[in-house]
Parts: structure tokens; C-alpha cells; sequence
């Protein structure tokens, strides 16, 4: 072997592709709001802005200029116009962060978990009941192991259609939503039931023990909690594992070619049974983090809608784990700054729907993007979301 | 004359690629023109753009002297004309009649007139000496007379050029001496016909005229008489090429891979493979011929624990390795160069590097424990793109920006260059130019000098003759001789793909 006198380029990172697809999220929510802000102006007859002085008087003469400067004014200010704003939207950006990279390994694996909310609802209600159940356990013990029953009750979740699918072919699209609906029901008897604290009377559980709760970052003023520095680790951990392990290698390839991953030697049914375990393990810490960061105990349906959400956010993101921290903080930002959009310009809350809607279709369909802004179009093989269905 | 067909200027491009660039040439009555070049030299773009399938970006096409516009096959089949496409368009549960009537069905008030359709089938077999049963289901028919159903259908649509594309690509020798016998009375009969291929013998045997085609150019054109097979690889590549690979005697030594009454099912649950052995000892190649879809798919499946086995066994160096996993196959020291690159051989959208190390990831230098050790991949990359001459500007490239042959070639690196006793390789060379068909089959040789067994699986038969010691010969999933390569002619195992078992002097049953 000859050596050559340069070394050789370091491999891994196409940055080119990366700035791409980074530029097309970007676009896509640029359009997004072009279109909603069309929505805001043909809707806003009925609106009623709060005529208060501020940086919007100064294109105030025209009224519906002065309703889209108060909305999205609003949605800025309310999602980082201070401390607490930026605060809060980290805080809702932290269970997205967790489902959304749930999300993006099962795509990486070539496999659709539409099952994260399922995921979510067991993480909570293990972490809560772990949280509650013992008195006396020193933090360092009881904090992890009310983590851990989290993680672990969403990997099973996870797990099952992962593993109904290699081995029955079962696609888990249909077996997710089923065990969604699953764990709703279980749960409302649960909460209903077995573990219903007595002390109130709303069906919840009761509150985690002090030393169960994962602590305040900025003291309790500010709901930050430690789960979003979990998120960011999980992130990182999630990219390395990815891109530096042999088990993510293995992931990878099963996803893009499982013919090919099969030849070389690797078990499709280990791969789809580990993906979405670890998809569902991350559901799951989604979940534990809310409770144990958060909310202090589980009450029916309050993680409503992160588990689809993060679909949308493993798309905005390209499935890159990395990616998933600024997409989710977007949707924390907007799910953050809606209520203050709605009372500076009286335009409804469901406003953040039309537009999250739009930034899935521009990011699904993100050849009409390229189209509309001449990017090049999408060159190579594509990332291969799922299989099963003539995919 | 007017010829029947001219073809002025045609160009068409595709994002990245000039797939026809001013490719003129022109088809005569009653002529046989054929068509030579390599895989994507723009033989099938030329063809879909006569089929109406593609628009051309310039040029212009005239049909007897007239200037035509095709928008689809609807216009060509109007125009006059038929094609048969390398994988027929046949409904394989309708009967030859319906599927040649399919479309411009026959009908009396509400219902199809099946008296009638299979009448014209038979009248236009009769008339073009083409042998089908008109009321014949097309399933159980061989892929013979299939393909001549195929070429009833585009006769019955009032075809006066027909363009037949590949289309010995699924026949035995014998299937094509008589695909050429008709083709030849369609000739007598004053139909023209435009012959794609890449074999240079069938093109030298049928054609009248030949034109070749490199990247998309048409670079020249020949009287076959005055051609040779050389003479034809030379223009069609390029160069000067080697069409015989150099090699001395084998030195075979004890049995790598026996197997023993093996039973494989196919998709269908059908037996592909049904009770056949077979031995490959170390230092020899053993070359498994036979007629596509005769059971070597599966049977290369099943040896590297790809599929199922249902009875028999495998045993590798006196390892029982019947049914076991890929991975223990591999460990096992089986090289395999599986016959779709694109579906077992590569991730396309993987870089180069990742690979050349698809099968070899786990292991150091390239992981330690379950992290993965970039560099030594990428230097492990660097030194198989030169050791193999691999054509691409960075070994971090994605697979699929680079073109078949050396995708091939990444294939081979990664699977020559690990420690093995036994090599299985399936179609190595399908669909490369011929270069780097000259690179892989010294390179197989070369394993088999150093010791390896290998197991070659090729639908070429001059491939088979051209590298194996040993040839056995596969029908419907069985062995039904093995010769050795002296004693082979082409006739003899052409009778033998056609499952036709003489008793001569030169066959030694299995």
C-alpha cells in the first residue's frame, strides 16, 4: 500500500446536501407564514386587535397591516419577546425534541412510527407511578429509576410493533396506531383505577416525590427543567449512535437497503426490533421528562398531539437528530407565542394549526419549495421514510 | 429508395446525461438492421423515442419518407410500429389469443369472439412460421414461445417494423438459431426489423447492416461480412480489447463447498431447486450454466443463507453451513458477488467507503467494540479505489454517482479482498462495458490461482466457457451433467440448457 503524501479527506459530512435541505426547511417555513399571513388578512374582518401603543402603530393606517404586525408581533414577543417567553418555549420544545428524534430513528431505520404518542402516554404514566410509588429514596436513585420506567415502558410500546413487523410483516403503521389507542384506554382505566390518587377528585395520580422531580434550571420562576438538557444530550447521543456506532450503521442500512443489509449479514428482525425500541424508549423519556419536570403527576390526555407533532418535526428536520432541536424549538416557539398572538389581534389560536399544517405540506412536498425558489432539484436517492406498501 | 424509417439528428438529454447526441441512420425494406452497444450507450433511449415513450429534444423522424410525429406507442403502432420489449408485456393467466387481441379486442355484441381471435393467431402463424398454441395459457408456456407471442401480437397490430430488443437475452442457443429462423422469413415476407444487442456473435450471424453506439453517438457503422467479432468490441468500446482470458491449467485441490440433495423454494413456494448436488473443490472455477430462472438464483440464495433451505445440505470446508445465518456464511470465508448490485450489493446511497466495508463493519480495524473507526475506513477506501481502478473523483462518494461497471468494481474490492476460501459469483459482469468485464474475469481467475473455490453463475455461455475448468449444467433445479471445460462445445450444452440430455461420448451425467 502506498501512502499518499496528503491525508485523505475526511469523510462523513456532505455539507452541501446538509445546507440544502437545512435551506429548504427554512423556505418552507418562510412560505408557511407568507400564506398564513394571506389567511390572517382574509380572515381578519371579524378580528378585533387590541389597539395598544407599540411598534405597530407606526404602520397602523392601514387596518390589515396593522392585524398582521399585531399577529405575528404577538407570536414573536409571546415566544421570545423575554426570559420567560424564551424559557417557556424551551420548556414545550423539550418533549418535541425527545418524540421528534423518536421519530427520525425509526425513519433512519425505514420504519414509520406513527406510535410515538402511544410511546409518550406509557413513558408518562410508568414515570409518574415510579415517581410515586416510593418514599424515602435518596434523589440519585429514584430520579433515574423514574426516568428509567419511562424509557422502558415506551420501549416496550415501541418494541412490539418492531418486532410483530420483522417477523409477520405487520406493517407498523397500522399496528402503532392500534397500541396508540391501546394505551389511551389503559391508561384512563389506570388513572380511573389502581393508581387514582384518592385525594382528588379529577382522575389523576398522585404527585411524584420531591426527589423523583427533575430539578429547575433558572429556580422555579421559570419552568425549565433538567429533561431539556436530557433532550439535547439525547440528541447528540442519538447523532453518534447514528453515525459513529456500528449499531447505527446497521440501522442505517437496513433502512436504505434492507436486501443489501441482509446480505452483508445483519438481522432485519434485530434492527427493527432495536429501532423501535430505542424509538420508543425516546418516546417514552419524552414522556417521563413532562412528568417528572413538569406536571409532577399524569392526568388524562395531557400530552395531546406531541406524538403526531413529532412527525412533522422528524420531516422539518430531515431526520437529522441534530436538525431536531431548532425544528423542535420552532413548534415549542409557535405552540408558545400563540396565546399571545390570539390576545394582541384576536386572530384564533387555530391560526398555529394552518400554519404548522403548511410547513408539513411544503417540507413533505419540498420539490414545490425547490420549485418556487429555483433551488436544484433533490439529486440522488431519497431518504426512504418507510416501506411495506409497494415502498 | 425511401427507406422505411429515417432517423435525422436525434438528440435527447437527460439531467446530467447526453443519452442521444445526433444519432442519425436510417432502416431499408426488408432489411435486418442491427444495433450494437455497450449498457447505456443509448440503444433503449433511441428505441423508446421510436416507441413514442420519450420525446426527442431535436431531430426529426421520418416513416416512408413522410416526417411523423410519435407522442406515444398509440402513434407508433399506427405508423407501423411493433415492438418486443426484453421483459414481455404479456398478461401470463390470458391465453396467447386474448393477449394478442388485448387492446383491439374481437368482439360479437357484449362478447369477446375467441373463435375468431384465435383464427388470426393461427393464420399469422402459419404465415411467419411462428409455432403458437393460440388458446395456450401464456404461463405454461417456455419463454420461447412466449416471446414469439410477443411478436404475433405486434404483427397483428399491422407491424411493418418491428424492433426486438435484447431478445436473446432470455433464450437458449437453440431458442435463438430458431428466433432467428423467423426472424428471417419475417425478413423474406419484406417486414423490416431493427436487432438490439450487445452479443457480437448473434449481431455478426443475423444482421445485414450494423450500426454502433458509444455514449450516446452513433460511432459507426458495418457490413457484417466484413466485420469481426474484434473489429465490432473495438468500436463499441473504444479500444482494442481482449475478448479470451489468459489463463493456465487449475490445480484443484480438496472439495470447499459440497452439496447434497438441496431443496430450495422459490417466491411462488415452487421447488426451484429440487434434489440437486454439486461440488466446487478449492482452485478451480466451476461454472454453472443454464437457461434464466432455471433454479441458479435461489440455489446462490440458499448457499449464502439468503433463502430458506427445505432438505439437503450445505457443507463449507467440511462445515455443516445448511440454513445458517448470512452473517455465519460469511464468517464462514464466502465471497459472494450477488447477481443484482443494486438490490444485495451495494446502498447506493451510501458513500463509496461505507461500501467497500458493508460486510466487514464490525470487525478492527474498522470498529473497535461499537465504534466505528472512520479513518481506517476511509484509508481502507482509498487503497481498494486504486488497487481496483475504481473511476471516481473522491472515495466518499455516493455509490450511486458512479456508473455500473465500477459499481461492480466496488463490489468485487470488497469481497475479493477478504480472507476466503470459497467465491460465489452471479452474473459478475451483467450489463458492463467490455473493459471491466476484461478486469473482473482476470481477477476471478486470480482468486482461483491462489487457492479459492469459486462458483460461477452466469447467463452468458461464452462467459461460462470462457473462465470455468468445470461447467455443470442447471434445468428446472436440477444438475444435469458436468463436463469438463475441454470437452464443451457450445451445441452440447446449448441441448443440455434446453433440458435435452443426449447420451454422446462428452457428457458425464451428474
Amino acid at each position: 500500500m502506498t501512502t499518499k503524501p496528503e491525508s485523505p479527506p475526511r469523510p462523513g459530512i456532505d455539507w452541501r446536501g446538509l445546507a440544502t435541505s437545512l435551506l429548504v426547511s427554512l423556505l418552507a417555513i418562510f412560505s408557511a407564514l407568507v400564506i398564513g399571513a394571506g389567511v390572517i388578512l382574509v380572515t381578519s374582518g371579524s378580528a378585533s386587535p387590541n389597539r395598544s401603543p407599540g411598534v405597530c402603530d407606526a404602520v397602523g393606517e392601514i387596518q390589515s397591516v396593522y392585524v398582521l404586525c399585531k399577529a405575528y408581533g404577538g407570536l414573536f414577543v409571546g415566544a421570545l419577546g423575554n426570559p420567560r417567553a424564551i424559557a417557556n418555549t424551551l420548556v414545550e420544545a423539550t418533549p418535541y425534541i425527545l418524540a421528534g428524534l423518536a421519530v427520525a430513528l425509526g425513519f433512519k431505520c425505514g420504519l414509520f412510527n406513527i406510535g410515538a404518542e402511544g410511546q409518550i402516554i406509557m413513558g408518562s404514566m410508568a414515570a409518574a407511578v415510579a415517581g410515586a410509588m416510593f418514599v424515602g429514596l435518596p434523589m440519585i436513585i429514584h430520579l433515574p429509576l423514574a426516568l428509567l420506567a419511562g424509557v422502558l415502558s415506551g420501549a416496550l410500546w415501541g418494541a412490539v410493533p418492531g418486532f410483530l413487523r420483522a417477523r409477520t410483516g405487520a406493517h407498523e403503521v397500522i399496528t402503532t396506531i392500534m397500541l396508540n389507542y391501546i394505551a389511551i384506554r389503559l391508561i384512563d382505566y389506570l388513572i380511573k383505577g389502581p393508581f387514582r390518587d384518592t385525594s382528588s377528585s379529577a382522575p389523576r395520580t398522585a404527585f411524584v416525590a420531591e426527589e423523583a422531580r427533575l430539578p429547575f434550571l433558572f429556580g422555579p420562576d421559570y419552568r425549565l427543567h433538567a429533561g431539556f438538557l436530557i433532550a439535547l444530550i439525547m440528541a447528540f447521543v442519538i447523532w453518534w449512535l447514528l453515525n459513529k456506532t456500528t449499531i447505527g450503521f446497521e440501522i442505517r442500512t437496513v433502512g436504505a437497503n434492507p436486501d443489501a443489509a441482509q446480505y452483508a449479514g445483519m438481522s432485519i428482525t434485530r434492527n427493527f426490533v432495536l429501532a423501535m425500541a430505542i424509538s420508543g424508549g425516546l418516546a417514552g423519556l419524552a414522556g417521563a421528562s413532562t412528568v417528572l419536570g413538569l406536571e409532577h403527576n399524569y392526568k388524562a390526555a395531557f400530552t395531546g398531539g406531541y406524538g403526531f407533532d413529532s412527525i412533522a418535526i422528524a420531516l422539518l428536520a430531515s431526520s437529522n437528530p441534530i436538525g431536531i432541536i431548532p425544528a423542535a424549538m420552532f413548534w415549542g416557539a409557535l405552540r408558545n407565542g400563540a396565546g399571545l398572538m390570539q390576545l394582541e389581534s384576536g386572530i384564533s389560536i387555530n391560526l398555529i394549526n394552518i400554519i404548522q399544517a403548511l410547513v408539513i405540506i411544503f417540507v413533505a412536498a419540498d420539490q414545490i419549495v425547490r420549485w418556487i425558489y429555483r433551488l436544484p432539484a433533490r439529486r440522488g436517492t431519497q431518504t426512504t421514510l418507510t416501506r411495506g406498501w409497494g415502498g | 429508395m425511401t427507406p422505411v424509417l429515417e432517423v435525422r439528428s436525434i438528440t435527447k438529454r437527460f439531467p446530467g446525461v447526453l443519452a442521444n447526441d445526433k444519432v442519425s441512420f436510417t432502416l431499408e425494406a426488408g432489411e435486418i438492421h442491427a444495433f450494437l452497444g455497450e449498457n447505456g450507450a443509448g440503444k433503449s433511449t433511441l428505441m423508446n423515442i421510436l416507441y413514442g415513450l420519450y420525446a426527442p429534444d431535436e431531430g426529426e423522424i421520418l416513416v416512408r419518407g413522410e416526417r411523423v410525429a410519435i407522442h406515444g406507442p398509440t402513434d407508433a403502432i399506427r405508423l407501423g410500429l411493433g415492438m418486443v420489449h426484453q421483459h414481455f408485456m404479456l398478461v401470463p393467466t390470458l391465453t396467447v389469443a386474448e393477449n394478442v387481441m388485448l387492446g383491439t379486442e374481437i368482439t360479437s355484441g357484449l362478447l369477446l369472439d375467441e373463435k375468431q381471435a384465435n383464427r388470426r393467431v393461427r393464420e399469422l402463424s402459419e404465415q411467419y412460421g411462428l409455432t403458437v398454441p393460440p388458446d395456450a395459457l401464456v404461463q405454461n408456456l417456455p419463454v420461447g414461445v412466449q416471446q414469439r407471442a410477443e411478436i404475433i401480437k405486434a404483427l397483428y397490430r399491422g407491424a411493418e417494423i418491428l424492433i426486438l430488443d435484447e431478445p436473446t437475452a432470455v433464450l437458449t442457443p437453440q431458442e435463438a438459431d430458431d428466433l432467428f429462423e423467423v426472424i428471417k422469413v419475417l425478413r423474406a415476407q419484406g417486414k423490416s426489423i431493427i436487432f438490439i444487442s450487445h452479443k457480437l456473435k448473434e449481431v455478426l450471424a443475423i444482421a445485414d447492416r450494423i450500426s454502433v453506439l458509444r455514449r450516446g453517438r452513433m460511432v459507426g457503422s458495418a457490413l457484417p461480412q466484413e466485420s469481426t467479432e474484434e473489429s465490432l468490441a473495438a468500436m463499441m468500446v473504444g479500444r482494442d480489447v481482449t475478448l479470451t482470458v489468459d489463463r493456465g491449467a487449475a490445480s484443484p485441490g480438496a472439495a470447499v463447498l459440497a452439496i447434497d440433495e438441496l431443496v430450495v423454494l422459490d417466491d411462488r413456494r415452487q421447488r426451484a431447486v429440487d434434489g440437486l448436488s454439486l461440488e466446487v473443490r478449492s482452485g478451480e472455477v466451476l461454472g454453472i450454466a443454464g437457461v434464466q430462472g432455471n433454479g441458479q438464483t435461489e440455489l446462490v440464495e440458499a448457499i449464502t443463507g439468503l433463502r430458506p433451505t427445505e432438505a439437503g445440505h450445505v457443507i463449507l470446508a467440511g462445515t455443516d453451513l445448511t440454513g445458517a445465518s448470512p452473517r455465519r456464511v460469511l464468517d464462514g470465508g464466502v465471497a459472494h458477488v450477488p447477481e443484482d448490485r443494486h438490490r444485495h450489493g451495494l446502498v447506493l446511497s451510501y458513500p463509496i467507503a461505507d461500501n467497500m466495508v458493508l460486510s466487514t463493519y464490525l470487525r478492527p480495524p474498522y470498529a473497535h467494540g461499537v465504534v466505528i473507526d472512520d479513518a481506517a475506513i476511509a484509508a481502507n477506501a482509498e487503497r481498494l479505489v486504486e488497487m481496483f481502478d475504481v473511476r471516481t473523483a473522491s472515495a466518499h462518494a455516493p455509490a450511486s454517482t458512479l456508473s455500473g461497471g465500477n459499481q461492480q468494481k466496488v463490489v468485487v474490492a470488497r469481497e475479493f479482498t477478504r480472507p476466503i476460501k470459497l467465491l460465489i459469483a452471479s452474473q459478475p459482469t451483467r450489463g458492463l462495458d467490455v473493459g471491466s468485464i476484461e478486469f473482473i474475469h482476470k481477477n476471478i481467475i486470480q482468486k482461483r490461482d491462489e487457492g479459492v473455490g469459486v462458483l460461477l453463475v452466469s447467463a452468458e455461455l461464452d462467459e461460462i466457457l470462457a473462465l470455468s475448468d468445470r461447467i455443470a449444467v442447471m434445468f428446472k433445479g436440477k444438475i444435469l451433467a458436468v463436463i469438463p471445460a475441454e470437452q464443451a462445445t457450445r451445441h452440447g450444452l446449448g441441448l443440455l440448457m434446453a433440458g435435452v440430455v443426449e447420451e454422446p461420448a462428452d457428457v458425464i451425467p451428474a
